[in-house]
């Protein structure tokens, strides 16, 4: 299972973060301090994996990568394999590539909400769920299509198909 | 510039309502991404705080405004402020009718909110109603915020409508309503227990998505309960062979690979299954056979299915030819260039050695490199690997590279988790015992506080009683060494507090046994520690303790006794410590001084540490006692159970009980004192003063050898007649009398120099102080490491200098020479030619039985007797015959659901099962490759 998505740049902001299990802010803020001191003082082409009981608890493995100015992190159990975690983040950033044309740091600041909508795809309550970037962006697109038309429709009251109104 | 270009393309997509902020939040962002202190962070995110505090106060927010604060909210939070004031404010957006509204709430409640906050409640009713949408996409919102937010306690109230969308019409839906399922089994597995059929079901939706995505609560419930899904073992070898020959759709494929993601899931799956199970095991050796072959190992993801491969042939029971693939992948993965792949290598024979001990040795050089690299994970799973290879032979090189390591690092967990490992392979195969207490006093020295206590109770222990024999000369030159090697340790500055309280005990109890240091060198060095350490309280407890068992042994062989005058004065200060334990020690320690020879040996007797101390809990010598004072009035005794929280006699049994006696002030009040508790006050008056001294002191170490050896489980020493794990015949019998171990004779031969006491440090001072010819120093160690076994071929080594290293290969003859290499006895097992007959048949009939309905002898599963009815498969797979085949299935056998490797036509009962077809889906693992298309199109 997967425990964690992270996002931060290099100088250590987190960037986006995910736990699947849930913990209070101030743990998360721990956590994602101590990953990025590992992250930061690992050398240049090593492995991409980490062993870090330390932090997340025995038998949890981190896999990162390191995409210009950003480190995309992966937290997971012994019930996943490492280099395919790895394509994994490939997964993530091919799909982020696709939405964004070129993607880079400032995109996934400022469209926050578009990067969970991506990630909700990819992974589901800790469990790999698609890996098929193009099937992702189907997704993510037929949502912000919806989105926008739900956001006119909302103007001028007009029941889709089937919709559920009133609470 | 890329800034702003970013900007541009933000504020455009605003403007058209798509995920655009408001200029405001831009801002937010950019200044916190330009803060150079966290300090400055924080104070730009608590201006944040205040203005959306106030904003979200006031009345009719509009909604687009309202998302905005909503989206602010979650990402102060990300940025680990509290943004809890605002959760309400999200919860209310989820029962919003807007699609975006609604997904915005939803995002941020998931982010928020833990399953067992207040709010959930708010929020059940509104996920109930959306998982009834019409709209798939709303239905997939609610999915997805069910796995975060609903606890046990609230499954009850969506279950029956996940469980309905099972059988959505999206396969998205499908999907989703699975691992919705499969979070609601991790959760609470009794709320789930009966709908676990359903798993099985959705194995066989049409959709390979969906069967991908059932593999994963499968593989949950298969790792709680192997045996009842033996029944899935085939099935789950024919979607591995055929998504292996590329039946699924082409849109599967991840970097030209068929599927990858699913063909991992079904390798971890088939380790669970054939884990212990030969004939499980048998069935999975063509498909892994294939998979060996077919890999395309220059893509990232290719090696992780060859590394899944190789953990799965490490689980399963393997055929000797599985074995042979799962070596050759990981030398190639041990000779790749590419970190990952060095640990994926490093990995895969850390699990496959335990199957095939030899395999290690193809690779020495390979692992050492792996040692000696500068990544620290590479370099740990080394360390996993070395610990799992551990024999008698190599024990001395691999715990000292442990300990060299371990004195590097500074990650405490890590030092902890390694510091034990050593004193673990050191107890189970320490070649001497000298070694084993140099191995723990480097151990204690440089990780001392990390040590569990029990280690230090069995280094007490091992001192005291020796080799366990009767040879009383060993023990006593043991005793001595350990002595030696303490005096010289102990001036080193700042020792961890366990580690003084090993020497001082030893230095206590040995130090003047032998006679080579005079009483006054000891107890000077004694008194040193007590001072430099003075605010550890246990430690100078054991230093007085052990100036007390010096001071016995003087008086009691009759020597004049002169206490230093810095003993005197530590005496003084302690007669005056605020610590009621090492006044009662100085006190104890002060009137022993006055007792003559005669009494002090009987309280302390020499070397008496071993010694069972009979003690008379019943106190009986005192029933004359008791007798007199009952006669004369006084009340009878009550026993403790009739009292509550009795203290005098709980505290007196703590004595016996605990490893250390309590140092620390007691908070809880005592008891008030009762005339009726004769037996303790009686025994103060009856019992000569030092009497009690002798007691808690002498006997501390056999109350603390007690409770090691009550834990022995956990912490055993074993140091006579060790048999090694794996391999070669047994080396320890032969060298557990003497003390010098072979290594050391290697070293000596080729190193003069190096004595024979530091034979330990041996390899590795050689190693380092020769770097620049690496090779044969690194054939060297890797010869300890891997076959250290014979002398002869070191000695061989040695002779020929500076020979070229001869790779793995080249050493291998004449180190398998003076010892044939047994097998062991699993690789035996199943190298029986009945099984591997067996397994050259059996995958056979069974992918024939997949192509035609060939006879099946092994009717011995249901799948077997679901092909013995199958009928030939048309190559042209029309809609029609998917249904009848499944209907067949279903026919066939209702209860399990193993249609995809039924084939069946049996078009008579096609129409009457449509519908039940139409709930199951058609079969993923059809022979034609168009099927899903023909389905889904």
């Amino acid at each position: 299972m997967i425990k964690a998505v992270m996002m931060m740049n290099t100088q250590g902001k987190p960037r986006l973060a995910k736990f699947y299990d849930f913990l209070p802010v101030e743990k998360q803020q721990e956590l994602i301090r101590s990953v990025f001191s590992v992250l930061s003082s690992r050398p240049e082409n090593v492995s991409n994996f980490l062993e870090i009981d330390s932090l997340f608890g025995p038998d949890s493995r981190l896999v990162y990568k390191h995409y210009a100015t950003l480190y995309f992190v992966l937290v997971f159990d012994g019930s996943e394999n490492e280099l395919a975690m790895l394509d994994l983040i490939q997964v993530l950033v091919e799909t982020l590539d696709k939405c964004f044309s070129n993607v880079c740091e400032l995109d996934i600041v400022f469209n926050y909400s578009k990067m969970h909508t991506v990630l909700d795809e990819i992974v589901f309550g800790g469990q790999v769920l698609e890996t098929r970037s193009d099937e992702i962006m189907k997704a993510v697109e037929e949502i912000s299509k919806l989105e926008a038309a739900s956001n006119s429709i909302s103007l001028v009251p007009k029941s889709v198909s089937g919709w559920r109104g009133g609470r | 510039m890329e800034q702003l270009k970013t900007i541009g393309r933000e504020l455009a997509m605003g403007s058209q309502g798509g995920f655009g902020q408001s200029k405001e939040f831009l801002d937010l962002v950019k200044s916190i991404g330009e803060a150079r202190s966290k300090a400055e962070e924080d104070r730009i995110v608590l201006s944040e705080i205040d203005i959306l505090k106030r904003k979200l106060l006031e009345p009719d927010i509009p909604k687009r405004k309202m998302k905005e604060y909503i989206i602010r909210l979650v990402y102060i939070e990300m940025l680990g402020h509290d943004a809890s004031f605002g959760y309400i404010h999200a919860v209310k957006m989820t029962h919003d009718d807007n699609l975006l509204l609604k997904r915005t709430g939803y995002l941020a409640v998931t982010l928020f909110l833990n399953e067992d906050h207040d709010l959930i409640i708010l929020i059940v009713n509104t996920i109930q109603k959306d998982l009834r949408s019409d709209n798939y996409l709303v239905v997939c919102a609610a999915l997805n915020a069910i796995c975060r937010l609903i606890n046990e306690e609230t499954i009850p109230a969506v279950l029956p409508q996940v469980v309905d969308l099972l059988n959505h019409q999206k396969e998205a839906v499908r999907k989703k309503a699975i691992m919705a399922l499969h979070r609601f089994h991790r959760k609470s597995p009794s709320s789930v227990s009966h709908l676990i059929s359903n798993f099985r079901k959705r194995l066989c939706d049409n959709d390979p998505g969906v069967m991908g995505a059932t593999l994963c609560p499968l593989f949950d419930l298969i790792s709680e309960d192997v045996a009842s899904y033996k029944d899935l073992v085939s099935s789950f070898v024919s979607i591995l062979k055929q998504v292996t020959e590329r039946r699924l759709p082409k849109s599967y494929d991840y970097h030209q690979m068929p599927a990858p993601f699913i063909q991992i899931k079904l390798l971890k799956i088939m380790a669970l299954l054939g884990s212990g199970d030969k004939s499980a095991s048998e069935i999975m050796y063509m498909v892994l056979g294939d998979l060996f072959r077919k890999c395309d190992s220059s893509t990232n993801i290719g090696n992780a299915i060859l590394y899944e491969c190789i953990r799965c042939i490490s689980c399963i029971i393997p055929s000797p030819k599985l074995l042979e693939a799962a070596a050759d992948a990981i030398s190639k993965f041990l000779k790749s260039d590419s970190h990952n792949l060095k640990y994926m290598g490093i990995d895969g024979l850390g699990r496959l050695i335990k199957i095939s001990p030899d395999i290690a040795e193809q690779h020495q050089l390979a692992v050492i490199d792996c040692l000696e690299d500068p990544d620290d994970t590479l370099k740990r799973k080394t360390f996993e690997l070395l610990y799992k290879m551990t024999k008698s032979s190599n024990v001395e090189v691999i715990v000292d590279r442990m300990i060299d390591y371990m004195i590097s690092i500074n990650d405490n967990h890590y030092k902890t988790e390694i510091a034990s490992r050593c004193v673990e392979l050191a107890e189970q195969f320490a070649p001497s015992n000298q070694w084993f207490i140099q191995i723990m006093n480097k151990v204690f020295e440089h990780a001392g506080d990390l040590v569990n206590i029990k280690v230090a109770h069995n280094l007490m222990r091992l001192i005291a009683e020796g080799f366990g024999e009767d040879d009383d000369d060993a023990d006593s030159k043991l005793r001595l060494s350990a002595v030696e090697s303490y005096l010289q340790i102990i001036s080193e500055p700042k020792l961890p507090s366990l580690f003084l309280q090993v020497i001082s005990w030893v230095l206590g109890e040995y130090g003047t046994a032998d006679g080579k240091y005079s009483a006054s060198y000891i107890s000077g060095k004694l008194c040193d520690v007590a001072d430099a350490y003075s605010s550890d309280e246990t430690v100078k407890g054991y230093a007085v303790s052990a100036l007390m068992k010096i001071y016995a042994f003087e008086i009691a062989s009759g020597r004049k006794v002169d206490v230093l005058p810095e003993c005197q004065s530590l005496i003084e200060e302690l007669l005056a410590s605020h610590s009621t334990d090492l006044q009662q020690r100085a006190y104890e320690l002060q009137a022993l001084l006055a007792l003559d020879a005669r009494a002090v040996e009987s309280i302390l007797p020499l070397d008496a540490s071993c010694e069972d101390i009979e003690v008379d809990k019943d106190l009986s010598f005192l029933n004359g006692y008791i007798q007199q004072a009952i006669e004369s009035g006084a009340q009878p005794y009550i026993s403790e159970r009739e009292r509550s929280g009795m203290l005098e006699t709980t505290d007196y049994h703590s004595q016996d009980h605990h490893e250390v006696p309590p140092h620390a002030l007691r908070f809880e009040a005592y008891e008030r004192p009762k005339p009726s508790s004769v037996p303790t006050q009686a025994s103060t008056e009856l019992v000569p003063v030092p009497e009690p001294s002798y007691y808690s002191e002498a006997h501390q170490p056999i109350s603390t050898s007690s409770v090691s050896e009550r834990e022995s489980s956990e912490i055993k020493l074993r140091l006579d007649g060790v048999k090694q794990k794996w391999g070669r015949p047994s080396y320890q019998s032969s060298t557990s009398a003497s003390s010098t171990p072979p290594q050391a004779e290697n070293g000596t031969s080729s190193h003069p120099d190096v004595g024979v006491g530091s034979s330990s440090l041996k390899p590795r001072s050689s190693y380092e102080s020769k770097k620049p010819e690496i090779d044969p120093e690194k054939q060297r160690l890797a010869a300890s490491l891997f076959g250290g076994s014979s002398s002869s071929r070191s000695d061989r080594k040695s002779s020929s200098g500076g020979h070229k290293p001869a790779k793995g290969t080249a050493s291998k003859p004449p180190k398998e020479n003076p010892i044939p290499v047994q097998p062991p006895p699993d690789l035996l097992d199943f190298g029986e030619p009945t099984a591997t007959s067996v397994t050259a048949t059996d995958p056979f009939k069974e992918l024939e039985g997949l192509m035609d309905s060939s006879s099946q002898d092994g009717g011995s599963t249901d799948v077997m007797g679901l092909y013995s009815d199958a009928a030939p498969v048309t190559t042209t797979t029309s809609v029609d015959s998917l249904l009848s085949e499944l209907s067949d299935s279903s026919k066939g056998n209702p209860g399990t659901y193993q249609s995809q490797t039924s084939k069946g036509p049996n078009s008579k009962e096609a129409l009457e099962k449509d519908a039940l077809v139409r709930q199951m889906g058609v079969n993923p693992t059809s022979q034609n490759p168009t099927l899903f298309k023909d389905l889904l199109g």
